[in-house]
């Protein structure tokens, strides 16, 4: 006889609630007039996220390992990555209403007499929002998934909306189309890596469960070769997604050619949402033999510091200058991983929260620089925005001083917190070179704020669009966040210490 | 409010007065600006008042949680040596206000702008002295970069960009490797039971003598790039040849002290066995920088590049004065920190002076300045005469003790330093010799002489210098009662006289 499954509905509503708002996305695509879809559509993405954070924070110190029967995790750890995840989600969705992100027809072909005439129609894609809110809800479920197939689940439905936004840009369509691509098929990839992986996980240890995986690892005497051959295929999976190096290729092409509005909010939920899935599997299921993995992640971490920093010196575009970056830092939060400790989790959180809201407002900053065919990505052509543009160029700069990590910033503080984490975990090695690339790191984010405070405008056209209202919102939100964090982290680090609870 | 707090923050409050005024009225900003800094600087001669002498540890001590997880405490405090530095600051920036009246008009932003960058930096700078607290020391040693880069970059003159990206990159990466020590020194302490940033709490902490090792070099190295030292002292002269002379003041008067204070608080008291260890190869890089620096600025044909390898080579001698590891040697080299704060302050005022009315930096554009305008030229004068080390200014008094410390335990060392007042005499005299002495050059007939405002600006760094000079006796007895704590603390002590062998 089959049994109907229990499920704890008040546990897992904040993912059902955004499954939920992406359903009615999709109907109101079907039935709503042109006219005020994208109104709607905002609308509607807004309050599933505020509603679902709510319940999160409702929610927030429950702890049950029976939620989905055994397949969903919910504790302390799971719900902050779920936290950051809707907030961040929203600051980002506040970016998507300047309405001039979007390809007015994803069918059409660039340049073709359709795209022509969909842009004189005013047409505008508004299938955007429910594509983004079934990826959050992906990623709300990837951190807390306890299982090995409800992980490759939440990987593949965070990530297939994304291949599909990623080629929606307005502009630069042919980039655009061409960065979905390499998305897509690197991104199959890797999950066909990662769900091979997990086949030999399971063949390992008899059970899909992180748990029993553990125990199976703790075994004394057990041959071990599938298992690390299994997590070594996860791991690709797993990194691939973060864009550490040397699974990192896509990222400067792809953050290139997303929409920005978009890029910012992949770059900050994703590396949220697979930094938590990626701490739960290893100190939950492979904790045991971390001898083993442990040295490739040093070195990985090592490389992607190192890698990601030498990279972007020579980078002349500012989203690909930002993807770079973001690989030196996908590099910095490997070290939380490594630590493996509650204090490495904990600065993992903060770290993922202060680069997240940092990310998202200056890719945010971004799409507001523009001349008369849509944005402005070239860095040359950004001298003098201090001129025309005080608070941008001002607000622009305090995002990239806290990648670079100068003190009074939450990008100091989580840098700190994450090095102290990795060097009392023995990793003294991450510590030096984490610290060198950072200087590297830093010769580029300053010789932006050299472009824009000290070099003299050489080009009229570029222009500061006035941000809407809620645009204005959005930058101001993710300023003070990273400035407060900054001045007085207890904030949010007293939270996240009493939150790293991991239900085995 | 605790009295240090108060002098860390009421420059702060000046910025917030000067953001309601609004950005055409610049004399209203200006006094404003040097109201608030003259307020500071009361409220940093009553904590002089309240000092107390033979007082164990640090005073006007005050302590805050700031941010609980890494048990990082708002902490300050100051003993002999911080006061006098937190005096040097508070002094000299008035003095720059009032000196650089005219100088942030021609800048990329707005007066209002540069006033409050100084008097955030002066917030920084104090707070900097005061902190007891190993990781806002760490903060405030970053953060006040932000503003000097800004200063230079949008206030300064030439090259002033590129000055300001090299400053700040060389800075950070100093920065960051004392990063990794504060992390190291921190787990440290954890591991030893009580994880803690408080500098006498860390004192006491039992490193075996490998990490001690590096862990100094850490701090050594951010403090040698601050100092500067050779051979990181390649950011110096640009920063000094595109940074106004106010800006330039602050940064060689103070800022770049940050660096030799920090060797004694940090490399010595902390790590004392590692920095008798390196001790004889850091002195040997402050020779190199005394001589290196001094036939550098005999070379120079840039007034504020002059100046500033002189500073290359003054700072060897603070750096020779603090790794002899003497009580003569430490209260020199701190008595040293605070006359070259004078002595620049005054050689940076003249001759930014001397540039505005010239409207040229190149010292052959100078010449026969000592008819024209005899006031300008006898100041720039004693301010030469003060760098030199003469007897009767105060650099001499520092540079005595510094030598004589150094004697007692490195004799070859203090005799090749001695070489470096030879050649300090050669290049301020060769210096003063161009610009003020010979045929008047052209374009120079029509140079007005010092102003009231200027005369006024510089009235107090010469009194500094000559009393200093004549009467050392209350500054060495403030430095003394802190660097006989710190040399005790870090069980060093003076060479037995060799007399009597």
């Amino acid at each position: 006889m089959l049994t109907t499954p229990n499920l704890d509905y008040n546990l897992l509503a904040p993912i059902l609630i955004v499954l939920g708002g992406a359903l009615i996305g999709v109907f109101v695509e079907g039935f709503i007039g042109r006219a005020y879809r994208a109104r709607i559509q905002i609308i509607i993405a807004l309050l599933t996220t505020a509603t679902a954070f709510c319940w999160v924070i409702s929610i927030h110190n429950l702890i049950s390992q029976s939620a989905a029967v055994d397949s969903v995790s919910i504790d302390g750890g799971g719900l902050f990555m779920q936290g950051a995840i809707l907030a961040m989600a929203f600051v980002a969705l506040l970016f998507f209403t300047q309405n001039d992100h979007f390809a007015p027809q994803a069918s059409a072909l660039p340049g073709s007499q359709e795209e022509a005439a969909a842009v004189l129609a005013g047409v505008q894609m508004t299938e955007i929002y429910p594509l983004v809110l079934f990826a959050i809800s992906g990623m709300l479920l990837f951190p807390v998934a306890h299982d090995l197939i409800t992980l490759f689940v939440a990987l593949e439905v965070l990530s297939i909306p994304l291949y599909i936004i990623t080629g929606l840009a307005r502009r630069r369509r042919l980039l655009s189309q061409e960065a979905a691509l390499k998305y897509f098929l690197l991104g199959a990839y890797s999950s066909a890596f990662f769900l091979f992986g997990g086949a030999l996980v399971y063949g390992f240890s008899g059970s899909l469960s992180l748990a029993t995986i553990r125990t199976a690892a703790a075994t004394p005497g057990a041959n071990h070769i599938f298992l690390l051959l299994g997590i070594v295929l996860m791991s690709v999976g797993l990194l691939f997604k973060v864009g550490a190096v040397p699974f990192h290729s896509w990222t400067p092409d792809v953050y290139q050619g997303a929409p920005t509005a978009v890029t910012g909010f992949m770059a900050a939920c994703t590396k949220v949402a697979a930094f938590g899935a990626m701490f739960r599997i290893f100190i939950v299921g492979f904790a045991a033999v971390q001898n083993d993995w442990r040295p490739v992640f040093v070195a990985i971490s090592i490389v992607t510091m190192a890698g990601g920093a030498i990279a972007a010196i020579s980078q002349r575009d500012v989203k690909r200058t930002l993807a770079y970056s973001s690989i030196t830092h996908a590099g910095f939060l490997l070290a939380g991983v490594i630590a493996l400790s509650q204090a490495g989790l904990t600065s993992m959180m903060f770290y993922l929260v202060a680069y997240g809201f940092a990310t998202i407002g200056a890719f945010g900053i971004v799409t507001l620089v523009r001349d008369s065919t849509g944005e402005v990505n070239d860095l040359n052509r950004w001298a003098g925005l201090a001129k025309k543009s005080p608070g941008v160029a001002t607000a622009f700069a305090l995002f990239l001083l806290s990648f670079g990590g100068i003190p009074l910033t939450a990008g100091f503080i989580a840098k700190f917190s994450i090095f102290t984490a990795a060097y009392a975990s023995g990793n003294i090695a991450i510590v030096v070179v984490g610290v060198l690339s950072s200087a590297i790191a830093l010769f580029f984010y300053l010789r932006v704020i050299l472009i824009m405070f000290f070099k003299e405008p050489t080009d009229d056209t570029v222009t500061v669009v006035v941000p809407s209202f809620l645009v204005t919102t959005g930058i101001t939100i993710c300023f003070v966040i990273t400035l407060v964090l900054g001045v007085y982290p207890n904030l949010l680090f007293n939270l996240a210490t009493t939150m790293t609870t991991l239900v085995p | 409010m605790n009295l240090l707090t108060l002098t860390i923050v009421l420059p702060l409050l000046g910025v917030l007065g000067l953001v309601a005024v609004p950005r055409e009225n610049t004399k209203a900003i200006k006094l404003l600006a040097l109201a608030s800094s003259v307020v500071t600087l009361i409220s940093s001669l009553l904590m002089l008042t309240k000092y107390k002498f033979g007082v164990q540890g640090f005073q006007l001590v005050s302590s805050h949680s700031w941010f609980k997880v890494f048990n990082i405490n708002y902490a300050v405090g100051i003993d002999g040596l911080a006061l006098v530095l937190i005096l040097l600051t508070t002094v000299l920036v008035p003095i720059v206000v009032v000196g650089g009246w005219n100088e942030a008009e021609n800048g990329r932003w707005s007066v209002k702008t540069f006033y409050m960058l100084i008097l955030i930096l002066e917030t920084f700078m104090v707070g900097v002295f005061a902190a007891t607290d190993v990781f806002l020391f760490y903060v405030i040693f970053e953060a006040m970069l932000v503003p000097v880069y800004f200063l230079i970059g949008g206030y300064g003159r030439g090259e002033r960009a590129a000055a300001a990206l090299k400053f700040l990159l060389y800075s950070l990466f100093g920065g960051l490797l004392m990063l990794a020590a504060v992390i190291g020194l921190f787990v440290l302490s954890i591991k030893a039971g009580h994880g803690s940033f408080d500098v006498t709490a860390l004192s006491h902490l039992k490193i075996s003598h490998n990490t001690q090792n590096w862990l100094f070099l850490g701090f050594f190295i951010a403090f040698a790039i601050k100092a500067p030292l050779f051979p990181f002292h390649t950011w110096l002269p640009g920063a000094a040849k595109s940074a106004t002379p106010g800006t330039s003041i602050l940064v060689l008067g103070v800022l770049d002290k940050v660096g030799t204070y920090g060797m004694i608080r940090f490399c010595i008291a902390l790590f004392p066995d590692a920095a008798k260890t390196f001790a004889p190869y850091i002195i040997v890089l402050s020779l190199i920088s005394i001589i290196y620096g001094a036939f550098l600025a005999i070379g120079q044909k840039d007034l504020n590049s002059l100046i500033a390898f002189t500073s290359i080579s003054h700072f060897g001698f603070i750096v020779l004065g603090i790794f002899a590891m003497t009580s003569q040697g430490l209260t020199g080299a701190t008595l040293y920190m605070v006359n070259h704060g004078f002595s620049t302050a005054a050689l940076f005022l003249v001759g930014g002076w001397m540039i505005e009315r010239r409207k040229s930096t190149q010292v052959e554009d100078f010449g026969g300045l000592q008819r024209i305008t005899p006031v300008m030229a006898w100041s720039f004068f004693i301010a030469g005469m003060s760098a030199l080390a003469l007897p009767g200014l105060s650099s001499f008094v520092s540079e005595f003790l510094v030598l004589v410390g150094t004697f007692t335990r490195y004799p070859l060392a203090a005799v090749i330093g001695t070489t470096g007042i030879v050649l300090a005499a050669l290049y301020i005299l060769i210096l003063v010799q161009r610009t003020l002495h010979g045929p008047l050059q052209a374009g120079n007939e029509d140079t007005p002489d010092l102003n009231w405002r200027e005369k006024f600006a510089l009235a107090p760094v010469i009194v500094a210098l000559v009393l200093l000079g004549f009467y050392p006796k209350p500054a060495i007895h403030v430095i003394d009662s802190a660097t006989s704590q710190i040399m005790a603390a870090a069980q060093v002590t003076d060479p037995t006289p060799l007399a009597g062998k």
